[in-house]
């Protein structure tokens, strides 16, 4: 029965939606947890330092670039939906969740190359 | 969702967007291997123009991210009405003292 | 030896289960053919609805292989799944029996979106004057073919997810309407759609674009609708 209820969501611009709903959550989800974070250096530098050098691991790094794919997967999303709502209906959707998904990959590895 | 809230969400979205562009700018600039808390807070001490900057990108983010949260809230659970409202207002609540607070932490001098 | 069709048919309301029936599969035969074949030869207790059998009406929606399509133009060479057919009443309605729905919460939200004409003049007033080429004729012409045939609303999650949600096909409605200028109802109008649980609840998913058996886009319509109701809001014309 999987297959019936996925049979008609298989369009990319539903999945572009559910991506989208997917990687607020997520995001949302992880800024409380970055504000605590940056909010340490309330107590100086110190325990801000340490935290940082915790998050030198890999893995830690490898988060951090998934969510910066989140973040510009959210953006990009985001901006087709403002697209679609103020300006003239523009064909070629599809195509361009597909390009969008590609670039915040994109951004999403060239980050990872950098801190690694 | 209705117009007033809709236009909240939209309008904090497009405000959003540079200061999303930026941070991501400044992300990839500051960041690479072994970088350190001095950098950052070097930078950004006593700096008006990243208090201003921050403190924006927090309030548009306070505001954008509670709306959208009712949505999921409302669609994909049992919580309707008030009892997402609320739930929603406490997110922005949350949100918004924490960002200030960490803009406050690494702004102040 | 001709070929068997292995069909399963919702037998049931809202609880039930799929019953499975061997129907022979022909040459240009199409769903509808399929499940008149059931209700003849096999199961006289099946109920489904139909009406021209010609794809002008729209009565004989159902969802085929998890899809919501007019049964009597999907041909079962095109959907049918190595010989397999599942076919199940419209979603995100009432079922009634079996393969028939209840379409009264379609049409509540159909009036409560204001899809109703709102006459301006009296038929001693001279007629309303509009060019075909006017922009705001051509956006209502390019939305207003539509049968009321609930497909859009069956494809919609924001309504399965939203019992306030006034759905695609309400709302496409009301986009015709904003656009005429004979029309004089925009101030309730927009009032309502620009509600909880109308046009900004859409998320532009378009399934509803994509499953129209007249190639209407709701999407678009909604989106002209948001575009106005944000105006109307901003100018003051309506208050929420």
């Amino acid at each position: 029965m999987t297959a019936l209820w996925l049979a008609h969501r298989t369009s990319a611009l539903w999945l572009a939606a559910l991506v989208h709903r997917l990687s607020g959550l997520a995001l949302a989800t992880f800024l409380p947890l970055h504000f605590l974070t940056l909010g340490l250096a309330i107590s100086g530098e110190a325990k801000l330092e340490s935290f940082l050098r915790w998050s030198d691991q890999p893995v830690v790094k490898l988060s951090e670039s998934i969510l910066i794919f989140l973040l510009a997967i959210h953006m990009l999303g985001g901006l087709r939906l403002l697209a679609v709502e103020n300006f003239a209906w523009f064909d070629g959707q599809k195509r361009l969740a597909v390009v969008a998904a590609a670039m915040a990959a994109l951004v999403a590895v060239v980050f990872l190359a950098r801190v690694f | 969702m209705n117009v007033r809230l809709y236009l909240w969400q939209r309008l904090t979205a497009a405000l959003m967007l540079p200061l999303l562009l930026t941070h991501l700018v400044v992300i990839f600039y500051a960041m690479r291997k072994g970088f350190s808390a001095a950098d950052i807070l070097g930078r950004t001490r006593g700096s008006i123009a990243w208090a201003l900057f921050y403190g924006t990108f927090v309030s548009a983010v306070a505001v954008h991210a509670p709306i959208g949260l009712r949505t999921v809230l409302i669609e994909w659970t049992p919580l309707r009405g008030r009892s997402s409202d609320v739930v929603a207002i406490g997110f922005g609540i949350v949100l918004a003292a924490l960002g200030f607070r960490a803009v406050a932490a690494v702004v102040l001098p | 030896m001709t070929a068997t069709l292995d069909v399963l048919l919702w037998r049931g309301t809202a609880e039930g289960s799929y019953r499975r029936y061997q129907v022979p599969w022909r040459d240009n035969q199409t769903v509808l053919d399929v499940v008149t074949w059931v209700q003849r030869n096999l199961d006289a207790t099946l109920s489904y609805r139909f009406a021209c059998r010609v794809g002008m009406c729209g009565s004989c929606a159902m969802t085929v292989n998890g899809r919501p399509r007019w049964t009597c133009r999907t041909h079962v060479s095109k959907v049918a799944d190595g010989g397999r057919l599942t076919i199940g009443p419209l979603q995100n309605l009432p079922v009634i029996k079996d393969l028939v729905t209840d379409m009264q919460p379609f049409f509540e939200k159909w009036q409560k979106a204001k899809g109703t004409f709102a006459p301006s003049k009296t038929r001693i007033d001279p007629i309303e004057t509009i060019a075909p080429s006017n922009p705001a004729r051509l956006a209502a012409d390019a939305a207003i073919e539509c049968i009321n045939c609930a497909v859009c609303y069956a494809a919609c999650d924001t309504v399965r997810w939203n019992e306030n949600y006034l759905g695609p096909a309400a709302l496409n409605r009301a986009w015709t309407l904003v656009n005429d200028a004979r029309d004089a109802g925009n101030g309730e109008r927009l009032t309502t759609v620009a509600a909880d649980g109308g046009c900004h609840a859409c998320h532009s998913h378009q399934s509803c674009q994509e499953h129209c058996p007249v190639a209407l886009n709701p999407t678009a319509s909604i989106a002209g609708l948001k575009r106005r109701a944000a105006q109307a809001y901003f100018s003051g014309a309506i208050k929420l």
